[in-house]
C-alpha cells in the first residue's frame, strides 16, 4: 500500500555552479542564475510504503509522519535562503533535482525507524515543473 | 536517477470522427465530440526525462534544452492549429486524446538526435491532459 503525504515550504536560491564560467551558468540556468536569489512555493509530496496492520488497519500513523516532514523537511526549508542556510546547498546546486535527493535522505531513516519505507518524494518546484526521486536504490 | 517532468500549455481544436464509419455511426459513438464544425481544448503536455542528474549542475536535463526540444517537436507544430486539417498525421487517424499522445511521443523520439546527439533517449513518459478532468498517460 501506498501512502502519500503533502507539504508545502517557501525559499529562494540561485542555481549556478562555481566551477562555471558566468556565461555558462545563464546558459544553463537562465535566470535561475541570477545572483541574489528568487524564491518559490515548493510542494512536496512523499509517498511511503507497507503492509496494513492486521490490528489498527493502518500502514502508519500520518500524525507520525507528518510530524516527522515538519521536523526533518519544513523547518530546515521553510523561509530559507537554500544557498546559505540549509546544508548541503553551500556547495551543491540546490536545483529540484538535489532538493528532491536532499529530502529523501533526512526522512528515509525515520520513516523506516517507524517501520515504513520510503516510496518516492516528488518535488513541485512550480506548478510547471517537478521531479521525483526513488532512491539510489531505484536505479 | 531522477524524473523530471515539465508540464506545456497549447491550445487546438479537433472533430472527432472516422472517415470509415457513417455520420450516424461516428454520432453514436463519439457524441458532440462529432460535431460537423469542430471544437477546441486548453491541452496540458506532461513530459518526463529520466536520468542521473550531472554532478556540476545538478539537473536531469538543463530547462531550456528540454523546452527547446518539446517546443521544436511538439509545440510549433500542434499549438493553436486544428488537428484533423493541419496536421498530416490526423488527416486519416482520428485525433482523440489516446491517437495524438501517440502522435506526440514519436514526434519526440524523431526530435531526439538532433536536440542530445550521441545520447540515448531518456523520454520516460508523456501524459495530455485534455481538460482539467481528463488525462491520458503513455
Amino acid at each position: 500500500m501506498l501512502i502519500t503525504r503533502k507539504a508545502e515550504f517557501s525559499a529562494s536560491h540561485v542555481c549556478s555552479s562555481p566551477s562555471l564560467s558566468a556565461e555558462e551558468n545563464l546558459r544553463l540556468f537562465g535566470a535561475e542564475s541570477r545572483p541574489h536569489g528568487h524564491g518559490h512555493n515548493y510542494v512536496v509530496e512523499v509517498t511511503v510504503s507497507g503492509d496494513v496492520d492486521a490490528v489498527h488497519g493502518m500502514v502508519l500513523d500520518l500524525k507520525d509522519l507528518k510530524q516527522v516532514i515538519r521536523e526533518r523537511v519544513l523547518d530546515v526549508y521553510d523561509h530559507r535562503f537554500l544557498n546559505r542556510e540549509v546544508a548541503p546547498f553551500e556547495r551543491v546546486v540546490p536545483t529540484a533535482e538535489n532538493i528532491a535527493q536532499d529530502i529523501w535522505r533526512r526522512l528515509d531513516p525515520a520513516i523506516d525507524a517507524m517501520g515504513a519505507s520510503l516510496h518516492s518524494v516528488r518535488l513541485h518546484e512550480s506548478g510547471e515543473l517537478f521531479v521525483e526521486y526513488r532512491g539510489a536504490a531505484a536505479g | 536517477m531522477t524524473t523530471l517532468t515539465k508540464r506545456y500549455p497549447f491550445c487546438a481544436s479537433h472533430r472527432l470522427c472516422s472517415g470509415l464509419l457513417s455520420a450516424e455511426r461516428n454520432r453514436q459513438i463519439f457524441g458532440k465530440c462529432a460535431n460537423p464544425h469542430g471544437h477546441g481544448h486548453n491541452y496540458t503536455l506532461e513530459v518526463s526525462v529520466r536520468g542521473e542528474p550531472d554532478p556540476t549542475s545538478g539537473m536531469t536535463m538543463p530547462r531550456g534544452a528540454l523546452d527547446r526540444w518539446v517546443q521544436s517537436a511538439v509545440l510549433e507544430r500542434i499549438d493553436h492549429r486544428h488537428l484533423n486539417s493541419e496536421i498530416p498525421e490526423f488527416e486519416r487517424l482520428v485525433p482523440t486524446s489516446e491517437n495524438v499522445l501517440l502522435v506526440v511521443d514519436a514526434w519526440l523520439r524523431a526530435a531526439w538526435p538532433e536536440h542530445f546527439p550521441g545520447q540515448r533517449i531518456r523520454l520516460a513518459g508523456l501524459r495530455l491532459e485534455e481538460t482539467p478532468r481528463n488525462s491520458f498517460r503513455c
